[in-house]
């Protein structure tokens, strides 16, 4: 279960995010919605230690997770990928997928064996289970746009996260990749049961998949609750789905 | 079966232990003045690859490498002349002072991003210098540090066919073979996970934290690895010189160091020592012709820079790609 109480942060005197409290139960499927500057991102990076927050908490299965590091809040198993494709540009596909196991399973330190021998069956597997097998050995610079986010899901799925935060999972999609891709979320969310919070511009995407929604505005929560909930709350509507 | 290079032909024939071979002949086959230059050569090409775990593996571009370069020279020169240690103690010792300094330097400079990063370690290598330039009851100051004696090497008279090699020719390849070890380390480090981990990290420092890896503590590990090596080389390059000299950490030598990796091809483990082979071979020819060898050397560099961003390392595998792109073509 992962918990935001009261989070805050301000750039500059500029309010990004305002105090915003949200529970993602564990294995639930949740969505942040909100217009461009509504402070998504900067909600993730904060629940990811990318930002340190002015004030509120962070929580992990009850655990004070506020304001660690990256790497640390990583390893204690929050998942991540980020607006801008984050990949390893020049590791072959393989590798890529390959590091971020060894990255997690504390092989790090290892200096004396040979990096290509560890987990190959492992990481075979992830590839084939992401539908990224055909291509393990690319470059993964030279991989298409749909296909940088799809290995992006794969190292985030490397380091057995319990919660995974995808920062808009389909953007810059085409409408068929945008419906493979959630497809195949909804699949590997099942088979791992993890718990999964996005974000999204996409609201047919958002409706299908989603057991719970979170609308953000100006840095504030406006409201939660499910998709119905969500379609028949007026000030939502309003807001932002467009209708006047 | 994926992620693994297939073996072809060329990757069958063990090049390494070719060249290591061919290497070790030369103080029989070549003239004293080739020995000197073949020592050289095998000395920069430790210093290079050494270089190149920070700048091709982990992407940490450091101007102030010879900071470490010469810290090996002086521990090891200081130890052997003035405490009289013998080679097999001060020898690790310079890589022991080596990394040691650069685990404090590189606590602050890994603190530091890019450019910054790059400016910190040319202040730090100016410390040592400004240190081995006025120190004069350590470093000799200005002075340096001259004879300091050769290690031991009567036992290699033993050696069927060594017995009439000079005290030159027997450190060549006392060099070569710690020079071999070293590298050949260096080459498991490279290929280990923990070299993977570096490569995430020059490719993406961002998600490499979000695999779960303290990027700095990376940095610094590569950093003190780096020095520790390139005291190996220093310490090498004093008793090949006969001397440490405040000259040897000035930070010019950062520069040449960084020039020889670029210009073998920093993508590739083996282009530091093709860019330390060529460098020292095209300074020796070209000053025969003329004096304008900076002159050269810059031309050189532009062609590199803008024709073959992979060196001459990158230059012969595209040729070889491209040749076999040819063959394949002629054959289907």
């Amino acid at each position: 279960m992962l918990e935001v109480r009261d989070l805050r942060k301000a750039f500059a005197g500029f309010v990004a995010v305002g105090g915003v409290s949200l529970t993602v139960e564990t294995r639930q499927i949740a969505a942040v919605i909100g217009p461009n500057g509504a402070g998504k991102s900067t909600l993730f990076n904060l629940i990811t230690g990318h930002i340190m927050p002015d004030g509120g908490r962070v929580l992990l299965d009850g655990r004070d997770i506020t304001g660690a590091a990256p790497h640390r809040i990583c390893r204690m198993g929050i998942g991540r990928s980020f607006q801008r494709t984050n990949i390893f540009a020049r590791l072959s596909v393989f590798e890529n997928v390959q590091a971020a196991f060894l990255a997690h399973r504390g092989r790090g330190a290892n200096f004396w064996a040979r990096s290509e021998d560890f987990y190959r069956d492992e990481t075979a597997g992830l590839l084939a289970s992401i539908g990224l097998d055909a291509h393990a050995d690319a470059i993964a610079g030279t991989l298409s746009y749909g296909n940088q986010k799809q290995l992006e899901l794969g190292i985030a799925l490397a380091s057995d996260p319990e919660v995974l935060l995808l920062d808009e999972p389909t953007a810059g999609m085409s409408a068929t990749e945008t419906r493979e891709t959630m497809q195949l979320l909804r699949r590997i969310a099942g088979e791992r049961g993890l718990t999964l919070l996005f974000t999204e511009h996409d609201m047919e995407v958002v409706f299908t998949i989603a057991a719970k929604i979170a609308v953000l505005h100006q840095g504030h929560l406006l409201a939660e609750g499910t998709p119905a909930e969500m379609r028949s709350d007026p000030e939502v509507r309003r807001v932002y789905l467009g209708e006047h | 079966m994926t992620g693994r290079r297939r073996a072809t032909l060329a990757s069958r024939i063990p090049w390494t232990l070719i060249v290591f071979l061919a290497a070790a002949t030369v103080p029989w086959i070549g003239s004293r003045y080739d020995t000197f230059l073949a020592s050289q050569i095998v000395i920069d090409a430790l210093f290079a690859v050494s270089l190149n775990l920070l700048l091709g593996t982990t992407g940490l571009v450091s101007f102030g490498h010879v900071a470490y370069f010469g810290v090996g020279a002086y521990v090891c020169g200081i130890l052997m002349k003035t405490y009289e240690v013998p080679f097999v103690l001060a020898f690790p010792a310079a890589g022991l002072g080596a990394a040691l300094f650069a685990l404090v330097s590189g606590y602050f400079c890994v603190r530091l991003q890019k450019l910054y990063f790059a400016m910190l370690t040319l202040a730090f290598s100016q410390i040592v210098w400004a240190i081995a330039y006025k120190w004069n009851d350590v470093t000799g100051g200005d002075q340096g540090l001259p004879e300091i004696p050769y290690p031991d090497l009567d036992w290699m008279s033993a050696i069927p066919g060594f017995g009439d090699l000079r005290i030159g020719d027997r450190f060549y390849l006392l060099t070569l073979v710690l020079v071999a070890l070293s590298i050949a380390a260096l080459r498991i480090i490279t290929r280990s996970p923990f070299g993977r981990m570096l490569t995430t990290i020059r490719d993406n420092p961002e998600r490499a934290a979000f695999i779960g890896l303290n990027v700095r503590a990376y940095q610094l590990a590569a950093f003190v690895v780096a020095g520790a090596f390139a005291g190996l080389a220093g310490a090498l390059y004093g008793l090949f010189s006969r001397g440490v000299f405040a000259d040897y950490v000035f930070w010019s030598k950062s520069a040449e160091v960084i020039i020889m990796t670029i210009l073998g091809g920093m993508d590739y483990f083996w282009g530091p020592p093709v860019g330390a082979l060529a460098l020292v071979w095209l300074n020796q020819q070209i000053t025969a012709y003329t004096e304008y060898w900076p002159f050269v050397l810059g031309a050189i560099l532009l062609v590199l820079l803008f024709a073959f961003t992979g060196g001459i390392v990158g230059g012969i595998v595209a040729g070889f790609r491209f040749a076999r792109y040819r063959l394949a073509r002629r054959d289907a």
